[in-house]
């Protein structure tokens, strides 16, 4: 006798629950028509920047294929003659079919170069497609950090920087020069 | 031995060492930079200063420097002091305080000693605001990159080079913050052994060119044991590839052969592999017909064919290689009948290696390791130019001239180690070093004595040194008062030495120098010394193919020639640098069938009926043995592309089409894998038995596991590919050794063969090696430094050489043509590098003054000269240590052909005379 009461109000209890809901407004989101809202540091797409003055950032350093848990990241480093010591990826390659998305390279980068982006719209029907190449990765932008530009910085020369031009850097020594 | 006590816990260390040395051994990781395990110790960088306590009631202690302070007994240091750790943070701090920000960009980045012991001292966050200074670089050719800003001031490079190396042209220049490392101004690095300086210098001030190239992460690096090829020496390497090219040579320590050091032509000459004259199909010539230029054909075709024309063929000559592997050499020879297989070097060179056997296997006296000659007290050099045809034994040379010196250093109660206080009581003194040639190099200024002549000349001084040594030896009649002068004064130190070394060169062919130094060796072991033997052989192997015999090269050549036989396989071998083109070419057109197993093309290939692409020493497992008769295992690095396989495979697998209709495979037909070479190898000779011996064999298994290539860190394994195929193919499986080609296996304490590069937790630089050694600088864990296969068992000499050449006469209208060889450029292999191809020098003929006055010619002039068929455009040096009567020629690629020594009329030869100089 007393089981039916509690199943009773129960089901009464159920029933009020789910006409309440009938007024409020839903939580599903009509994608892909309608775009939900990601954080700028969302970890999705991977993509390759470029420094303020609109050239590769990526210097071939080997960290972000290290640092990638499923090694998803290949490139070859190249140097080009004209750009002095400024090194480039003669390839750069990521296997998006791999990929988990956790941001190690990101994190590993030195250069900012390698970033995650607010976009996982990356479904394909064939896995070749989700290999990206370098020119499918790079972006003409800077990508979420705008000023960093590490050449500027770096101790090396380049095509636009001698040596002693760096930030706080001294002029080069003169090596027969005997002031102390 | 004795007893420190470390941080409250003793350790029981060699007392002669320091206690840096002392706790590395110990696996105590104390930090340091100035300080290297050849080079001993100056005190200057001031990183491994621990504290000091006088005893165990002392509280306070004192702050010494590790690398200073010798491992006496009762030391009792603190490593983990907090004043002692404090003291090193700030240390490393002053030194990263002008260190750039260019890690990601620099080469050393990953297997940096700087990164390391920043790492290690836990300096983390730069304090200094202020600006860095900077120095402008040099361009040091093709073999070093030069970046100076990144320098620490540790003083290692010119300490290695000026010190060690005996170079001359890199030093310290400046003042105060702002001293430079470098040259006086920009140019190629001179000296042989410059290439170790980016292992001596602890950051990126050095790096590596050829790498620079092609350049990958050493975590990246596939990597396994390897022996250099580009020299009879045997240094041990580290190999290491990505993506099917190999990537760069490193130094791979062994405590008896190389060391810690390699010369260039090891370091430098690898990218032969990549050349792109690699033969990678195999090549077929369609119907026979020498007229049309093969063409590709599919490998079982290929293998069919040649079997085919094996099985038809009237008999079958098989040429071996000093520079294939022993394996490939057993194959050749179980293939084509040990009656049919010829050892394919000149007749001289085969003589000559003969009889460095029989010294060997009859004589008392033992072959020296590069290690022994580094510990020789006293040093004579018969005809050999060491740094041109062995530079490591060279630079253990520069070492040895300092043990006579040592004794005083001993006597003054000096530690050996300390370096800058030995240097100081040694000042110049340098110990006995005889050098007898006829080509001087920069290595004679550091020469007691030196004796520029003909090699018969040079006979008569070892017969003559032989002769006032031992009793009953022969003398050597009508000496110059000069040479009967020198004489006395080689035998003297000699006799005064208790390790003395005896070298000899076959490049001269003399096979009086090789008895006479036999002589040397054997007289001083009768007045009871320990002396040591050693022989500067031709090429890698030429000692494995001397051990395992074979027939005369011309008697290939009359087998071919009176139709005894009419096919012909030539294993690794360009039979025009071994005999004359002309006899060369009428054998190869004589021959129905020319098989070539090769891995780069040249003047023999050419002429391959069919051409099968062999595989180099880094793609391969193989044996070579050493000038001193030790075996070493080289182990395949990757698995080249294209249809390039092992020599031995190759041979084998025609062995296998040839007997197919015969039924049971046997000899080579019969060979699976490396193993069944290596035992096939073992019963070839009886000097070969312990072959086995030399490496674990390809069942070898730790804990159930095979041993990785890579390393734990390997990246790109699911992206490398993925641009070809999406399917992940597993990795080649290795049947041959007991490597993988994966990341995954078993990771620990190994045989040295085994290990693929020296690497431990906190230590990627090569400076991990030191966590490989018990004691620091000796012998690795479990190491396997080959097998010595030649020991003496004679006590006593059992005769004399007594064939003692006359003194040599110039002629009036005759030279006696001399092979001067080069460090870049008498070597086959290493001159297809780009590297060393722009280091090569162009081809020249040296002439006394005297000679040169008589044929009218200048220095620097330029002339034509025709030899056995062939001109030659050469460059005229005259250098008065070439013998008169003699003309030296450099052995460069452009006359790899001419066949020396000969007595050539230079005033015929020299056809037309350039007045103009060259640059």
């Amino acid at each position: 006798m007393m089981n039916t009461w509690i199943y009773a109000r129960n089901l009464v209890v159920g029933l009020w629950i789910v006409f309440k809901r009938t007024f409020t407004k839903p939580v599903t989101v009509q994608y892909p028509e309608e775009q939900p809202y990601l954080p700028p540091r969302w970890r999705g797409r991977i993509v390759l920047t470029r420094d303020p003055d609109g050239e590769e950032r990526c210097v071939a350093c080997y960290l972000c294929s290290a640092a990638c848990p499923v090694d998803c990241i290949s490139l070859q480093a190249a140097d080009n003659p004209e750009a002095h010591e400024r090194r480039y990826p003669e390839f750069f390659r990521i296997n998006f079919s791999r990929c988990i998305y956790c941001g190690m390279c990101e994190e590993a980068c030195p250069t900012n170069a390698i970033q995650l982006i607010p976009d996982f719209e990356q479904s394909e029907y064939a896995r070749r497609n989700l290999v990206y190449e370098k020119e499918d990765l790079l972006i003409s932008g800077t990508g979420k950090y705008h000023d960093y530009n590490f050449y500027r910085m770096a101790g090396v020369r380049t095509r636009d920087k001698d040596k002693g031009e760096g930030e706080h850097e001294l002029p080069p020594v003169d090596v027969k020069s005997l002031m102390p | 031995m004795a007893t420190i006590i470390v941080d409250n816990k003793s350790y029981t260390v060699d007392e002669q060492q320091n206690v840096l040395a002392a706790c590395l051994g110990h696996g105590l990781n104390v930090p340091y930079f100035c300080w290297h395990p050849a080079m001993g110790s100056v005190g200057a960088c001031r990183q491994c200063a621990v504290k000091q306590f006088k005893d165990d009631r002392d509280q306070s202690g004192r702050l010494v420097m590790s690398c200073m302070t010798p491992a006496t007994n009762g030391t009792r240091i603190s490593i983990d002091d907090p004043e002692a750790k404090a003291f090193r943070a700030s240390v490393i701090e002053w030194l990263m305080v002008n260190h750039p920000h260019d890690c990601p960009v620099c080469d050393e980045g990953g297997e940096c000693h700087l990164q390391d012991m920043t790492v290690m001292t836990r300096h983390v966050y730069r304090r200094y605001r202020y600006q860095k200074r900077t120095h402008r670089n040099q361009a040091l050719g093709p073999f070093i990159r030069h970046e100076m800003n990144r320098c620490i001031q540790c003083y290692r490079c010119v300490r290695y080079y000026r010190d060690y190396a005996g170079g001359r042209d890199l030093n310290v220049f400046g003042s105060h913050d702002a001293v430079y490392f470098g040259r006086e101004q920009d140019g190629t690095l001179e000296n042989e052994f410059s290439g170790n300086l980016v292992e001596v210098c602890p950051t990126g001030v050095f790096t590596d060119k050829t790498f620079f190239h092609h350049y990958t992460r050493k975590w990246d690096l596939q990597a396994a044991q390897s022996i250099c090829p580009h020299c009879s020496l045997g240094c041990n390497t580290t190999a290491g590839e990505r993506s099917g090219t190999l990537r760069r040579i490193t130094n791979r320590f062994n405590s008896q052969v190389n060391g810690y050091f390699l010369c260039d032509r090891g370091r430098f000459g690898y990218e032969y592999v990549n050349s792109p004259h690699r033969i990678k199909r195999a090549v077929v010539r369609p119907d026979c017909d020498r007229t049309k230029p093969g063409q590709p054909e599919e490998v079982p075709q290929a293998i069919e064919i040649a079997a085919d024309r094996l099985r038809r063929a009237r008999g079958v000559v098989g040429l071996g290689s000093p520079r294939a592997s022993l394996e490939a050499n057993v194959a050749l020879r179980s293939l084509v009948d040990p009656q049919h297989f010829y050892q394919g070097v000149d007749e001289q060179e085969r003589q000559l290696l003969s009889t460095i056997l029989k010294i060997f296997q009859t004589g008392p006296v033992p072959s020296a390791s590069i290690h022994d000659a580094e510990q020789s007290d006293a040093v004579f050099v018969l005809g050999a130019d060491l740094l041109n045809e062995a530079p490591r034994l060279a630079l253990a040379l520069l070492q040895s001239i300092r043990q006579e010196p040592m004794e005083q250093v001993d006597e003054l109660k000096i530690p050996r180690w300390d370096e800058a206080a030995v240097r100081n009581a040694v000042q110049n003194r340098r110990g006995p070093l005889f050098l007898a040639g006829y080509q001087r190099t920069w290595f004679h200024e550091y020469a007691t004595d030196t004796y520029f002549a003909a090699p018969d000349d040079i006979a008569r001084l070892g017969f003559a040194v032989a002769g006032s040594i031992g009793q009953g030896t022969p003398s050597v009649p009508d000496l110059s008062p000069e040479v009967k002068d020198l004489t006395q004064r080689i035998a003297e130190a000699l006799t005064h030495a208790q390790r003395p070394l005896i070298i000899a060169g076959t490049k001269s062919g003399s096979q009086a120098t090789i008895e006479a130094a036999a002589n040397v060796a054997w007289a001083l072991h009768q007045q009871g010394k320990q002396p040591r033997l050693s022989f500067v052989l031709p090429e890698c192997n030429s000692a494995g193919l001397a051990l395992l015999g074979g027939g005369r090269l011309n008697d290939a050549f009359d087998a071919i020639r009176q139709g005894k036989a009419d096919t012909v396989i030539v294993l690794e071998n360009d039979l025009y640098r071994r005999a004359e083109a002309a006899n060369v070419d009428a054998f190869l057109e004589t021959a129905q069938t020319v098989v070539v197993i090769d891995s780069v093309e040249h003047r023999t290939t050419a002429h391959a009926d069919v051409l099968l692409p062999s595989a180099t020493g880094p793609e391969s497992d193989g044996t070579f043995v050493n000038q001193e008769g030790r075996a070493q295992r080289f182990y395949q690095v990757f698995v080249p592309d294209g249809d390039v396989k092992e020599s031995w495979r190759w041979l084998s697998e025609l062995g296998r089409a040839t007997s197919q209709e015969g039924g049971s495979e046997s000899g080579v037909a019969a060979w699976r894998n490396f193993d069944d070479a290596v035992s096939a190898t073992a019963t070839a000779a009886p000097a070969l038995a312990r072959i086995g011996e030399v490496a674990p064999s390809a069942s070898f298994r730790l804990v159930g596991q095979k041993v990785p290539r890579q390393s734990e860190r390997y990246s790109g394994r699911t992206s490398l590919i993925s641009h070809l195929t999406m399917h992940e193919p597993p990795p080649p499986v290795d049947h041959d050794s007991p490597l993988g080609f994966t990341m995954e296996g078993y990771r620990g304490p190994l045989p040295s063969p085994l290990i693929s590069q020296f690497w431990a937790p906190g230590w990627n630089s090569i400076q991990a090696v030191n966590t490989y050694q018990d004691e620091v600088g000796g012998p690795l864990r479990d190491e396997m430094p080959g097998v010595r296969l030649i020991e003496p068992v004679a006590t006593k000499a059992s005769g004399w050489f007594t064939t003692i050449p006359r003194a040599f006469q110039p002629t009036a209208h005759q030279w006696l043509l001399l092979p001067l060889s080069a460090v870049f450029g008498s070597d086959e292999l290493s001159n297809r590098s780009p590297a060393i191809a722009e280091r090569i020098g162009k081809p020249f003929l040296s002439l006394h003054p005297s000679d040169g006055a008589r044929l009218t010619l200048e220095d620097h002039s330029t002339v034509d000269l025709v030899l056995q068929g062939t001109t030659y455009r050469l460059v005229v040096h005259l250098d008065p240590s070439t013998p008169v009567g003699t003309a030296g020629l450099s052995l460069v690629p452009e006359v790899s052909g001419v066949s020396m020594p000969a007595w050539v009329d230079l005033l015929k030869a020299i056809q037309t005379e350039h007045k103009r100089r060259a640059a």
